[in-house]
């Protein structure tokens, strides 16, 4: 069985600067893979990379066993992958429900279609409907996208995220700059509409991570130092000397 | 239901479910009884030209409204589609081709297609101001060809012809204006139809997604450039079939359909309507027509008027007329209009009073500079008066400043009561 999304080698540098180092990881398929790490080890840089936003400089990324080098952002999505921001990224001036619908016109097949009128399709009005249902925002369905509480727009994101059907979800930060009730939310959310699919998430919030993910990887200047089930990660003594000691303490 | 913000969605933009057919019955109507109000032929003839920069006003904001693309140089796409078109007339003539004339704009709108197809194909990569410079650049360089490519431009006279020699259509030979009327009415019609339908199509909805966040749609499996070319080719499309009627109407196009001075007007329309509700171009197109047709009959400077015009929609209601229009819905859904009447004829009437006082300033000044020597009676509002005296300047100067003074102090009334009558149940919470 292939992995969902296997990394081999990966590099990344910026000029002289080598900001992903070597990255070697293999995510099984419904797998819930979380990807920690201090500040500024290089997890955005590499969603980045996977999701085709950069062009790797070394390595190699392949999606169900198809190598993505070379491939624009659309192109890995229509191969079912698909992204969150770690800064909202929504469509604002557009309705809430317009923004879910949009995310569903191309898995529905519409694609560039200029034949089709979108408010006659049941089934673009339904899906878009249950997805909003999905991540509670039906009472919200007709205002402007950029008018809801930020939680809100975090779910929306993860909405328009999930709503395409990818079956490998990469969300990054999905609770940064949340209360704990907000978070919960999240969380109950992120493990509902993420059931049977792959997911890999980058997050600062360590309740978060052991709440939720099956693996985690610990990232840290470039390098991956550690993987594995959230208990060895824990008790892992690099782990512990590079990054998790300080958050741990931090925490309590 | 949950309140003011939810009312202020723009319904039109924002996707109803049903296609409220009324606005288009009224319109058809509407352009169909117009002549029999306006008969004399001078108004057939502005709502000629009225009706076709309507056409291309819409065109321009597929890109600018919708797609987010502002384009210096889209007259280039309704010049290219007339000057075919004009081509076309004249081979019907010289080879009695079998083309009836309400069929023309047809030709214009395919050939403006295929020429936004060419250049969007490498301007449509991004929007901002890559897009916006290429569009200048290619305005530039066409509008320059008109005198290089003699053979199709015409060089500086243009290019004329004759839209009664092609076949009669239905025994109509499109002899009179009013006839001419029609047929572009029957145009704008289907065009505004089409291009309203275009908006609700995948594409269309994918256009304002690439708009607001091009980058977010690359990740919903869309490629942003292509969403941009298809709209930048429907674009060309229509401003194609105005530059068509353009053709039949005036029966000559010259170097300035499409140099940049015809390019920043559609702008300009284009803005002053609203860009944001898909009827705003619309309103701007028969504003500016009058500003440009029944002004400029009373005076010189009626490109000033609209140039202040136009800075003040920028500066004071970037929504345009039609954001102007729609602000006011929601005081409507919750039913406190009345609230309004009394402060806004307050305000706006001196603010009128004001206006007027200033252009009868601005007149003043124009005449007392520019009338011939010897030359000092002027009329202005119905008043005769000389234009070298003091007495007048202090009476406009006066009156200004009064009219100036009582709308500054009725205002702030204005926008409290704006902001009691946008709360639902009358305000007080």
């Amino acid at each position: 069985m292939t992995a969902a999304l296997e990394l081999s080698g990966l590099t990344k540098s910026f000029g002289k600067t080598e900001i992903i180092r070597g990255v070697d990881l293999s995510i099984g398929k419904n797998e819930r893979h979380a990807i920690i790490g201090p500040n500024g080890a290089g997890k955005s840089t590499l969603f980045n990379l996977i999701t085709g936003r950069f062009a790797q400089t070394g390595g190699t990324v392949s999606l169900h066993g198809a190598n993505l080098a070379g491939k624009q952002p659309y192109e890995i999505n229509r191969m079912g992958l698909s992204r969150s921001f770690q800064i909202t990224n929504i469509f604002p001036a557009m309705t809430v429900f317009e923004n879910v619908r949009c995310s569903l016109l191309w898995s529905m097949g519409y694609k560039y279609s200029f034949w089709n009128l979108v408010a006659r399709s049941k089934a673009l009005t339904e899906g878009a409907e249950a997805i909003l249902e999905q991540i509670n925002l039906t009472e919200r369905r007709n205002l402007p996208a950029g008018v809801l509480s930020y939680a809100e727009q975090r779910a929306l994101e993860i909405g328009i995220t999930i709503a395409g059907g990818a079956d490998v979800i990469m969300l990054d930060e999905p609770t940064a700059g949340m209360s704990h009730s907000e978070t919960d939310y999240i969380v109950e959310l992120i493990r509902k509409v993420t059931e049977g699919k792959t997911l890999i998430m980058v997050e600062h919030d360590m309740g978060v991570v052991f709440g939720l993910a099956d693996y985690i990887s610990v990232l840290v200047y470039g390098e991956i130092i550690a993987t594995g089930r959230p208990e060895e990660v824990r008790s892992n003594p690099k782990v512990q000397e590079a990054y998790l000691g300080e958050v741990l303490e931090a925490e309590h | 239901m949950s309140t003011s913000s939810n009312t202020s969605a723009s319904p039109l933009r924002a996707g109803s479910m049903i296609l409220p057919a009324a606005p288009w019955i009224i319109g058809a109507l509407l352009l169909f009884i117009l002549p029999w109000v306006f008969n004399n032929n001078s108004s057939i003839t502005i709502m000629n030209q009225m009706w076709i920069t309507v056409i291309f006003a819409l065109a321009y904001n597929m890109l600018l409204g919708q797609g987010g693309m502002l384009s210096f140089g889209h007259a280039v796409y309704m010049g290219m589609g007339g000057f075919f078109s004009m081509h076309v007339m004249n081979y019907v003539e010289d080879f009695g081709l079998a083309l009836p004339l309400p069929l023309l704009p047809l030709f214009g709108g395919l050939f403006g297609m295929g020429f936004a197809m060419l250049i969007g194909a490498f301007s449509t990569s991004g929007a901002g101001t890559r897009f916006a410079m290429i569009s200048l650049g290619v305005g530039e360089l066409i509008a320059a060809c008109s005198v290089i490519i003699v053979a199709f431009f015409g060089g500086e006279e243009g290019i004329s012809g004759d839209r009664t020699y092609g076949l009669p259509f239905f025994g109509i030979e499109f002899l009179k204006q009013i006839e001419v009327y029609y047929l572009i009415s029957f145009w704008l019609m289907l065009s505004a139809f089409l291009m309203y339908l275009f908006s609700r199509t995948p594409v269309g909805r994918m256009a304002n997604a690439v708009r607001d966040n091009p980058e977010r749609a690359q990740f919903l499996g869309y490629s942003s450039r292509w969403v941009r070319f298809y709209s930048f080719m429907a674009s060309g499309f229509f401003c194609g079939i105005a530059g068509g009627l353009f053709a039949i109407n005036y029966e000559i196009l010259t170097e300035e359909n499409l140099n940049a001075a015809s390019s920043g007007v559609i702008l300009l329309i284009t803005f002053l309507g609203g860009v944001g509700f898909f009827f705003g171009p619309i309103i701007g197109a028969i504003a500016f027509t009058l500003l440009q047709t029944v002004l400029s009959l009373e005076t010189e400077l009626w490109a000033f008027y609209a140039g202040a015009l136009f800075l003040a929609t920028v500066m004071y209601f970037p929504g345009g007329l039609a954001g102007l229009l729609m602000m006011h819905v929601p005081v409507f859904r919750l039913g406190n209009q009345k609230q309004l009447i009394k402060p806004y004829l307050k305000t706006l009437i001196p603010g009128a009073i004001s206006i007027l006082g200033i252009a009868a300033l601005v007149e003043m000044i124009f005449h007392y500079r520019h009338a011939a020597i010897g030359d000092n009676e002027m009329t202005i509002f119905w008043t005769t008066f000389d234009s070298h005296a003091i007495l007048p300047w202090i009476i406009a100067g006066a009156i200004t400043a009064v009219a100036l003074y009582i709308t500054k102090t009725n205002a702030p009334d204005l926008y409290e009561t704006w902001g009691e009558a946008n709360t639902p149940s009358g305000g007080g919470k």
